[in-house]
């Protein structure tokens, strides 16, 4: 099977688990199944050619500019990671469907487990270290869910934080790592970096590179001082502890050190950094672990302790150390997944996990305790089970290995952990299930059924097997696994019997001392819980406080919530950039004359420098400025005319029309005046900043007239293609319809959503107590005597059909002569405020039967679709085909696509403007008021709306 | 006629800039339009300014024409700054009648107020 289907197929079933649920929750967890299953058998058909030492290869360039390739590799090393993840996976996927109760949303359960396997399956094997990093972000991100699974509870819910954080900063360093890495060895493909050891070993970036790569590892593999989020992410349910802490999850910080192994390790930085850590921690997780009466935090600082007893194995750097670490991680994986899940049986069988409440537990839950033996056993390292095995080599290792040419350093600390270890073990078993029985369980215990313990018992067989016939059983994996580690060709001598060595006196201190140990127990809980200990999760609760606290400052200040400050910054810095690039900049001599002006264009601007100097001035009343922007907004169409734009200018006055009545819509609602605010100051400063930017604009854009394109423009195009190709002669409409149509295919789409979002506004601020306020509002200014003066809705409704055949016939010669949609559009809906206005917005809504928002779809819809229609004729989207045509006794006329095109844009504008206007003025709308009637003058009106008051 | 423009344009900038510092929404939406037909006159120079040419095509005669590229530009910018515009005002209003405070600004009352409620 493909390596990408192996790799994708966790992702696929994860679609299916949640559906399925619906289906109940055996067909849930058997889709689970079923797809990490399948996965498996795919992997598995690669066995042989692994074992044989080959490596499978496939890949595709993703983003090839990046250096970022889908590719993946199979060898030893990712064969073993991936066949524990989809093997300890399915019994996981087993173990969970009779572990969850029926209140726990099961379907969800797999669905992010599933999407936890296919990013560990992912990263193991990733042959691109890019790639690699994107499955890293997302087991941190998915064990997030996992962990957080119980979202009532909030350690559950800390627990997930605490782990994202830390895994999530140590993800943050290894990209950093990653890249450096990547950076040396010019490629960022594994199979590349790892045959650049020298190139890489003797880089001055080696240091930084190795020490960024290594946090992120640690902080993965909760090493020491990161081993904290491990044991808070036990409020997890038990079947994902189980899977992220023995097999998973925690090893993938170990797996990425020994798949860089053969590039990073044997230099003296990396066996002084990796092992001293490991080495720490390894010890300290086995002392805390004696004295966790949780059984899960036991289980939890136990896994601590091993993961830092296997970094330190990869942390010697040597061949046979790396072969114990291989080793150790499938004995690990076996035993810890067995221990997690009895804790797990106990915990749902007696109700608790606390140590203190339990005992005696082997008469009542024999095959929970015999599954729970054999594998604590192990776990203390006693023959002839497997983790006696691997902790013997990792102690003969030890034997001879100096730190600082020490020689009793290493053996000595490593004892004292295996006798911790051996300790704890040693109470998982004593303190639970053997001693007397006892009648105050919180629950009657008993054993589970079938289906929760045979996930634990076939992994116990696994140990025993592993222990007595481990040449046979694992052999050609350790040995396969530690040549890829290596890149040599290792044979490991597993055997049980190695003669009469140091480890084997270091074993049986250990195995004697962990029994002294438990026995002292008692006395050393009293010691223990009097000394005085830094307690992680404060001093990491504090460090978050603080960070937490200095971003919520540093945003105080920088967002004070003053728009005004936003803008005042915003415009300095504008103006400081600009006098930079106007000191820094060069200029050439002007190469255009100045035009003479005219006595037209000379009143047109005084006009405009008047209004606006006066909207400055009387900008406090608001009426008057809104008067004087509408001048404003003249002028600029009329100038625009003069300058050879009319459809500017059309366009322009148009749109000044609806931008006013807008204005005045709103402003029926807002307060009239400007009250004074801002003392002299502040308006001088204000004012000095405005003159530098209009100066620096206007300067600018009198510089630009003065002088020719600095290269060729590319307007002669159009010009020259507009008929040619377009088969219209306003070069203007055409680039709008055809040349540049898909800008305006979004153009629309923008109009529209604008429009949309003005009517969720208002639905939104209409249905709070606004309302009720609107309601019982009473104007603020005097009303009109008649609020549809005859004349004005006599002439509005004359002018209707007159102002819609006038967008129809800008509309129609807009192709060849100034109009088009844009402009029609514009028209039509002034047509319509018209009647809005003088009938009102009662008797206009009854009349209006198309919804504007259809108006609005179906204008996009019929550009999209005119676009499409060039698919079929094998052109690209929105290619326009025109025709002429010649129907006596018509004129010979123009049949264009583009006109279908802008059939669509007149719609969307229509549209789009109507349903702005509208909502507005939804506002002053009371429903239940009849609108009054608005053509039918009648003078009785005045006494039958005083009768309907009376009533 | 270039000097007209330009003043034109740094006019209309500098009365927007002025307007945009308001502490009011109605005044910042003032602006903000000003700011608008700066723009869009600024756009529509960098064509450079020529009379009497617009880019409508005589099949008849061989004429000058003005460019055409920074109209098209312009007049879709002018369409969607009444969009904007519109929305811009649609919130401003929706602010006041919820607030019953037209400021743009969020006051140490304004916050202790969001506070509280």
């Amino acid at each position: 099977m493909s390596l990408f289907l192996i790799a994708a197929l966790p992702f696929l079933g994860a679609l299916f688990p949640a559906l399925l649920i619906r289906a109940g929750r055996n067909a849930s967890a058997s889709s689970a199944a079923l797809a990490t299953g399948l996965a498996f058998v795919g992997l598995m058909l690669h066995a042989p050619a692994i074992l044989r030492g080959e490596t499978v290869q496939v890949g595709i360039d993703w983003l090839p500019v990046l250096g970022l390739h889908a590719n993946f590799f199979l060898d030893g090393l990712g064969f073993l990671f991936a066949t524990m993840i989809l093997g300890i996976g399915l019994l996981i996927i087993l173990y969970a469907r009779f572990y969850l109760s029926r209140q726990d949303p099961m379907g969800q359960f797999y669905t992010y487990l599933l999407l936890f396997q296919g990013a560990m399956v992912g990263i193991v094997l990733s042959d691109n270290i890019l790639l690699l990093l994107v499955f890293w972000e997302l087991t941190s991100l998915s064990s997030f869910l996992l962990i957080g699974y119980w979202k009532h509870l909030p350690e559950g819910r800390q627990g997930a934080r605490m782990a994202l954080t830390v895994t999530g900063m140590g993800g943050l360093a290894m990209i950093g790592g990653m890249l450096i890495l990547g950076h040396i060895a010019g490629s960022y493909d594994i199979s590349v970096i790892l045959q650049h050891k020298d190139a890489i070993q003797s880089s001055d970036l080696y240091l930084p590179a190795l020490i960024l790569i290594l946090i992120g590892a640690f902080t993965k593999s909760a090493q020491f001082p990161f081993h904290f989020w491990l044991p808070h992410a036990m409020a997890a349910p038990t079947p994902v502890s189980a899977y992220l802490h023995s097999a998973t999850m925690v090893k993938a910080g170990l797996f990425l050190m020994a798949r860089l192994w053969p590039v990073l390790a044997g230099t003296p930085e990396w066996f002084y950094i990796v092992a001293t850590t490991g080495l720490i921690t390894m010890v300290i997780g086995a002392v805390i672990a004696l004295f966790k009466d949780d059984l899960k935090a036991l289980l939890a600082f136990s896994t601590v302790s091993h993961l830092g007893l296997i970094t330190m194995l990869l942390g010697f750097g040597t061949k046979a150390a790396a072969i114990a670490a291989v080793f150790h991680i499938i004995n690990h994986a076996t035993f810890k997944a067995a221990l997690f899940m009895t804790a797990g049986i106990v915990d749902h069988e007696t109700h608790t996990r606390d140590i203190k409440r339990l005992g005696g537990l082997r008469h009542l839950m024999p095959v929970t305790f015999v599954i729970a033996t054999v594998a604590a056993l192990s776990m203390a390292g006693i023959p002839p089970l497997n983790g006696f095995l691997s902790k013997e080599m990792m102690l003969e290792e030890v034997s001879h290995t100096y730190w600082l040419q020490n020689p009793y350093l290493l053996p000595g600390l490593a004892t004292l952990a295996a006798a911790f270890s051996a300790a704890y073990s040693f109470r998982y078993i004593a303190h639970v299930f053997l001693g007397p029985k006892r009648d105050d369980y919180p629950a009657k215990p008993h054993d589970p059924g079938f289906g929760m313990w045979a996930s634990p018992a076939l992994l116990v067989t696994l140990v025993v097997l592993i222990g007595l016939f481990s040449a046979r059983m694992v052999g050609p994996l350790v040995d396969a696994a530690a040549g890829a580690v290596t890149q040599s060709h290792p044979h490991a001598h597993l055997k049980l019997w190695h003669g009469v060595t140091p480890a084997l006196y270091m074993s049986g201190i250990a195995v004697l001392g962990g029994a002294v140990l438990l026995a002292l127990h008692a006395g050393l809980l009293r010691i223990w819980n009097a000394v005085p200990r830094p307690e992680a999760k404060v001093i990491f609760d504090a460090l978050i406080g603080a960070v937490t606290d200095l971003a919520r400052g540093a945003t105080a200040r920088l967002h004070d919530g003053s728009l005004t400050r936003y803008a005042l910054i915003m415009v300095t810095f504008t103006l400081a950039i600009s006098v930079f690039a106007y000191g820094t900049g060069t200029i050439g001599a002007p190469t255009r004359e100045q035009q003479a002006v005219g006595l037209l264009p000379l009143v047109g601007w005084i006009c405009l420098i008047v209004a606006t100097a006066c909207i400055v001035l009387f900008h406090r009343r608001r009426f008057i400025a809104l008067i004087l922007i509408g001048i404003v907004g003249l002028i600029v169409s009329l100038a625009f005319n003069f300058l050879s734009a009319p459809d500017l200018a059309l366009t322009q006055i148009s749109v000044e029309v609806v931008t006013i009545i807008l204005m005045l819509l709103a402003l029926n609602f807002l307060p009239k005046e400007t009250p004074v605010e801002t003392p002299v100051p502040v308006r001088m400063r204000d004012g000095v900043i405005s003159i530098l930017g209009g100066l620096g604009v206007g300067g600018l854009i009198y510089a630009l007239m003065l002088r020719d394109f600095a290269a060729p423009s590319i307007s002669e195009f159009h010009l020259a293609n507009s008929y040619k190709g377009g088969g219209g002669t306003n070069v203007v409409n055409v680039i709008l319809v055809d040349f540049r149509g898909f800008d305006t295919f979004g153009e629309i789409i923008v109009l529209g959503i604008a429009a949309l979002v003005i009517f969720a506004l208002t639905e939104a601020v209409l249905s709070t107590r606004v309302r009720a306020y609107l309601l019982n509002r009473e104007p603020d200014m005097p009303q009109a005597g008649d609020s549809h003066p005859g004349l004005m809705v006599v002439v509005t409704r004359m002018m209707m059909p007159v102002a819609l055949m006038v967008a129809a016939y800008i509309f129609f010669r807009g192709h060849n002569l100034p109009g088009g949609g844009f402009i029609a559009g514009l028209i039509a809906a002034i047509a319509v405020i018209m009647q809005y206005m003088a009938s009102g917005f009662g008797w206009a809504t009854e009349r209006q039967r198309i919804p504007y928002h259809g108006i609005i779809g179906s204008g996009v819809l019929i550009a999209a679709a005119t676009g499409l229609g060039a698919w079929f004729n094998g052109e690209p989207f929105l290619t326009s085909a025109f025709g002429y045509v010649h129907i006596p006794p018509l004129e010979e006329f123009e049949l264009a696509t583009a006109a279908l095109f802008d059939l669509g844009v007149f719609l969307a504008v229509v549209g789009a403007v109507m349903l702005a206007l509208e909502s507005l003025s939804r506002f002053a709308w009371q429903p239940g008021i009849p609108t009054e009637h608005a053509m039918d003058i009648n003078p009785a009106r005045d006494t039958a709306a005083q009768d309907t008051n009376e009533v | 006629m270039e000097l007209l423009v330009a003043s034109a344009v740094g006019l209309l900038t500098a009365a927007g800039i002025y307007l945009i510092l308001r502490r009011r929404t109605f005044p910042v939406i003032l602006g903000t339009s000003l700011l608008s037909y700066a723009v869009n006159v600024f756009l529509f120079a960098t064509g450079r300014l020529i009379t009497n040419a617009p880019p409508i095509l005589n099949k008849y005669a061989e004429v000058p024409y003005t460019d055409p590229l920074p109209q098209a530009l312009v007049l879709t910018a002018i369409v969607i700054s009444f969009g904007m515009t519109a929305v811009v005002v649609m919130i401003a209003l929706g602010a006041y009648l919820s607030a019953k405070d037209d400021s743009i600004n969020m006051d140490e009352t304004a916050s202790a107020d969001g506070e509280d409620a």
